[in-house]
């Protein structure tokens, strides 16, 4: 006999209203399953079906999927310090001193968004080199790499522009130490450097910039480029199979065989 | 009148669910036909519960991490009290390592600045496809070629006393003359392996070395004036 609750969910799933929701349907055969992914907005950048061999530890060490995870780890712990943060001087300072402090398990938040963007930078160059080294930027997917130098390039400046945010000494002499390179661009890098921080020097323009770029459009950037980077891996063909792998020579795949439904 | 058949149009005996490659052979050719019958999964669910659980692993380190240790936090932003040494975050330690050596044009843009345009070009710029041993094909040639370029690099790094940079410079030119000396068919493991790697992997092994180099020499051993400190004498 199902449990109670199995049989409040099937119950769920027969409703009109989650009819309406979840297009995929009940069930759970083979096509159901690849409708789940085939007709929901968000999956459906992922393809229906995955090589095998590709699943196990060995090929993609699952560097790209913890970086998504240190990626979505980020953006909640993210939003909820913004809850506890002004972007100005010197309430910056004195909000992360509370968040130390005060607020309960802020202490908490805190290090898992700092330990988290670590990672995520570490991560984003591990998986970098990992598809490197699995020869998977071949072509087709030439493209798919340029797009992961963009993410990592976002991510870099993420973690960088989030360096900033807690105004303590740590904070404003790396910016300081940073940004002072960029005025060595010839001709337009005193312009540069101008236009990052919202002045001369490290002040409290330059806070409330690094914040809007920290929070909105990095963020944004960092979640377009990923939407195209995923879509990419199905267009062309699923993950890449290394000819050393036993069979692989035999499996080159077309984009043909991955076009959806 | 329909045109003649030249071509035959065939799917494999063995049809299941999974999608396949139809062929078509034109004009009485015969081209060869590589077997292609790859065992796959669902993404829903099998593909996703694996890629929750590697999150969750990662979580639950990231965590246990958060429970044990904090984040650092030092005294309000002051500018006019200079830290010694100020140091960028780790990932940028690299660059600061080469801003002691070289003026800010050069290590503060055109290395970075070359350093993303190389990543950029990997792609289009690996014309060997099949990723054959550098040394298989006009080995003379390319270990001349390739101990000038190795040499050139060194003499230029001596002259400026990179010598943080000198080490993984001179490692992977010692491995480049194993390499051209080692066949494919070695008994040995390791020179078997290079013996295969092309030079796309010989640049960027070299780029990897030198990124770990310098980031821990500028985590690590870098104190006051950016001069030379041993971290367990602090
Ligand atoms: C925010 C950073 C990034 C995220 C979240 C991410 C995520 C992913 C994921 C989940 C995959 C699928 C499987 C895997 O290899 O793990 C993947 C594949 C790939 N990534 Fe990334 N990636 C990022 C950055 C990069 C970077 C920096 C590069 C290279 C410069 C890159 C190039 C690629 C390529 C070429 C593939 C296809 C591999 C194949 O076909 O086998 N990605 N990425």
């Amino acid at each position: 006999m199902p449990s109670t609750i199995e049989t409040y969910f099937d119950k769920l799933e027969r409703t009109r209203v989650w009819k309406s929701i979840f297009r995929s349907g009940k069930g759970s055969s083979t096509l159901h399953n690849a409708l789940a992914i085939q007709q929901n907005v968000f999956l459906h950048l992922f393809p229906t079906k995955v090589r095998k061999r590709m699943l196990g530890l060995g090929a993609t060490w699952y560097l790209g999927t913890l970086t998504l995870g240190t990626f979505l780890v980020l953006v909640v712990t993210g939003i909820l310090l913004m809850l506890y943060y002004h972007p100005s001087v010197p309430q910056a300072y004195s909000d992360v001193k509370d968040l130390q402090f005060i607020v309960s398990s802020g202490l908490f938040l805190r290090n898992l968004h700092r330990w988290a963007a670590h990672a995520m930078v570490f991560l984003a160059f591990a998986h970098m080199f990992r598809v490197f080294y699995r020869g998977a930027y071949r072509a087709p997917r030439e493209f798919n790499w340029v797009v992961g130098v963009v993410l990592l390039l976002v991510t870099l400046l993420l973690s960088y522009t989030g360096y900033l945010l807690p105004w303590d000494q740590l904070a404003y002499w790396a910016i300081t130490v940073g940004t002072n390179i960029s005025s060595a661009v010839p001709l337009v890098g005193e312009k540069i450097r101008f236009l990052l921080l919202g002045g001369h020097l490290v002040n409290a323009n330059a806070l409330l910039r690094f914040y809007v770029l920290h929070t909105v459009i990095l963020p944004i950037s960092a979640v377009l480029f990923l939407a195209i980077h995923f879509w990419r891996i199905r267009k062309d063909g699923g993950l890449y199979v290394r000819e050393s792998e036993p069979g692989a020579a035999a499996a080159q795949p077309t984009s043909e065989e991955q076009k959806p439904l | 009148m329909t045109p003649p058949k030249d071509f035959t149009a065939a799917i494999g005996s063995d049809m299941r669910t999974s999608m396949r490659r139809v062929l078509f052979i034109t004009r009485r050719t015969s081209p060869q036909v590589k077997a292609y019958d790859e065992e796959r999964v669902q993404t829903f669910p099998e593909v996703l519960i694996r890629a929750l659980l590697a999150v969750e692993c990662m979580l639950i380190a990231l965590v246990l991490m958060s429970l044990f240790f904090n984040a650092p936090l030092e005294g309000i932003a002051n500018p006019t009290n200079t830290p010694n040494p100020a140091k960028a975050p780790w990932y940028f330690l690299g660059l600061q390592e080469m801003l002691h050596y070289f003026p800010p044009v050069v290590a503060g843009v055109l290395i970075p600045g070359l350093l993303v345009i190389g990543l950029i070009v990997i792609p289009y710029f690996d014309i060997n496809i099949e990723a054959e041993g550098f040394f298989l094909k006009n080995r003379q040639r390319r270990l001349r070629l390739s101990m000038i370029v190795a040499g050139a690099l060194t003499i230029f790094l001596g002259v400026f006393d990179v010598y943080v940079a000198l080490v993984p410079t001179v490692l992977i030119a010692g491995l480049l003359l194993l390499a051209a000396f080692s066949s494919p068919e070695s008994t040995n493991r390791f020179r078997r392996y290079l013996a295969q790697r092309p030079i796309s992997w010989w640049i960027m092994t070299w780029f990897l070395f030198e990124l770990i180099v310098l980031t821990a020499v500028g985590t690590y051993f870098r104190g006051p004036g950016w001069s030379w400190v041993l971290p367990w004498r602090s």
